[in-house]
């Protein structure tokens, strides 16, 4: 078992055993951060009662995951280093969009900023070093690799992945019921589409009249 | 309902915070400084986590709509009402048509303006307050802005109280804050952990509500200062290849990739929050149970403040 099913397993033990005194955790690719209040659960204890359950992680069955397809539209405006990072790993940019679009992604956290989904399961073929020069601003929605990642930004902001394309799908949006779409443990697919159904799904996004597939 | 006039430079409604959210990249926000914004509630009748405003260096000014009760607290600031000078620390009863002005800061950043009955927004995951980079909570998710309205929820009217003088905050001066070293300790050479124990750091005018950045001597790393992202907690010191400190706050990034050397205890968090930039900070090492004990304390203190009753 890889170290981050671990990390998303003993998160999930320490939910469903509602330790006492565990206040949130936030996992990432190999920690977990357990807080705690210490005035209702003793240090010493707490450390021991989570070594066991991180034994026990390493063979607990966790729910299945939910799957997801996002429309993700590549092309040169939306993914202004499409051609740059084609260059860069030998590929054309249809092998590096057939690639990147083939493979099925699994969201490993939730962090840098709301929503912002780091995944694993890029081909090997497509790893490749972070920009040299991180972008000042990022539009919200930008698909884009980054060593052996793949990230969607989910609000303008800095980065220094490569862009490669754009979801018009919303990952946060704070005025939403559920202002988050993806969860640690999720499993995401992209279908590649062209400029004109991306401005069609943006659209119906907007009049809050689209949801992506989830299974 | 409380009419703004002049919101400040920024001014945003906090309540408690929004709990469990961290794991997906949303941040608690709530006050800076806890035991303030609590006192201020109390002074009001309010629950201590019931929404109040939190305003930074220079506070609203607000014209009041309907008879109210307010109390501000958190940084030494001027405060008149209808241009008669008013105590901080203190319930204050306001008739329709009275205008609160709260000035600047003296000592402290970070002030706090309660109403009886809380501020009345739409909670958003089961909290009211703001958190400014994800436009989230609070007033459509951003400070208060000329001419908003904040509706006050329903309340009776508190008893007239004020905070003792010793139980009130001393902000300015030099200051130490208590740290448990960790957790990337590791990363960085004896020399570098020696420089972060033994120097003073200056509070940079760059610092928010997401951290506090320091300036001083360089903390020397031992192996690059990069690490595999993980979370933040509330008070980390992380230091980038700058070797400069920053202490993260309420605000903070849920995970990052900076190595941390170690956290300030929470209860030491509204010290580092409430200084002003120039103001000197130094770092003191104390264990786990230490720390769990001063936090007892703290917590204890905060909790046996009697407010005195005011004659009317």
């Amino acid at each position: 078992m890889d170290v981050n099913t671990r990390v998303r397993a003993l998160e999930y033990l320490i939910d469903q055993k509602a330790v006492p005194g565990v206040v949130e955790t936030v996992p990432t690719y190999r920690a977990l951060l357990v807080y705690y209040d210490p005035l209702i659960v003793d240090y010493d204890a707490l450390c021991a009662q989570l070594a066991t359950l991180a034994e026990q992680a390493t063979t607990t069955a966790m729910p299945p995951a939910r799957e997801l397809e996002l429309p993700c539209c590549y092309d040169g405006e939306l993914g202004p280093d499409l051609e740059a990072a084609a260059k860069r790993l030998t590929l054309s940019v249809d092998e590096l969009v057939r690639l990147h679009a083939g493979a099925e992604y699994l969201v490993y956290f939730i962090g840098f900023t709301p929503g912002l989904p780091y995944m694993t399961g890029a081909p090997e073929r497509l790893t490749i070093p972070r920009l040299d020069t991180p972008r000042v601003k990022v539009p919200a929605g930008s698909v884009a690799i980054g060593g052996i990642q793949c990230c969607i930004y989910s609000v303008d902001s800095p980065g220094g992945f490569w862009l490669l394309g754009r979801t018009p799908v919303r990952l946060y949006d704070p005025s939403a019921a559920e202002p988050i779409l993806l969860r640690p443990g999720d499993r995401v697919r992209f279908r590649r589409i062209e400029r004109r159904e991306f401005d069609d799904i943006a659209a119906r996004v907007a009049a809050g009249d689209f949801r992506p597939v989830i299974r | 309902m409380i009419g703004v006039v002049d919101p400040g430079p920024q001014t945003t409604v906090q309540d408690a915070g929004r709990a469990g959210q961290m794991r997906y990249g949303i941040p608690p926000s709530g006050p800076v400084d806890r035991a303030s914004f609590v006192l201020a509630n109390r002074l009001v009748g309010n629950h201590d986590g019931a929404a109040a405003l939190e305003f930074t260096v220079m506070g609203p000014r607000l014209s009041v709509e309907a008879p109210c009760s307010i109390a501000v607290t958190g940084a030494d600031v001027p405060l008149t009402v209808n241009d008669a000078p008013a105590l901080a620390w203190t319930t204050l009863r306001l008739a329709a048509g009275d205008v609160v002005r709260v000035g600047a800061a003296r000592a402290g950043v970070r002030g706090y303006v309660a109403f009886a009955g809380g501020i009345d927004v739409p909670p958003v995951l089961g909290s009211r307050a703001t958190y400014l980079r994800g436009r989230m909570g609070g007033m459509h998710g951003r400070a208060l802005a000329r001419d908003d309205r904040l509706r006050l929820g329903a309340a009776p009217t508190p008893r007239r109280r004020v905070v003792p003088d010793a139980a009130r905050p001393r902000w300015g001066g030099d200051i130490v804050l208590r740290v448990v070293l960790g957790p990337q300790t590791d990363r960085f050479t004896e020399a570098g952990v020696a420089t972060f124990l033994d120097s003073t750091y200056e509070v940079l005018p760059q610092s928010d509500r997401m951290g506090a950045r320091l300036n001083g001597p360089r903390i020397g790393h031992a192996r690059g200062h990069d690490i595999i992202s993980d979370g933040i907690a509330l008070g980390a010191v992380q230091v980038p290849g700058d070797g400069q400190p920053i202490v993260l706050l309420v605000d903070r990034q849920s995970t990052g990739g900076y190595t941390k050397i170690a956290t300030v205890c929470s209860f030491d968090v509204a010290r580092v929050g409430q200084a002003k930039p120039g103001q000197r900070v130094r770092f003191a090492a104390v264990d786990i149970a230490s720390a769990h004990r001063l936090l007892r304390d703290s917590n204890a203190a905060l909790a046996s403040v009697e407010l005195q009753e005011i004659a009317s």
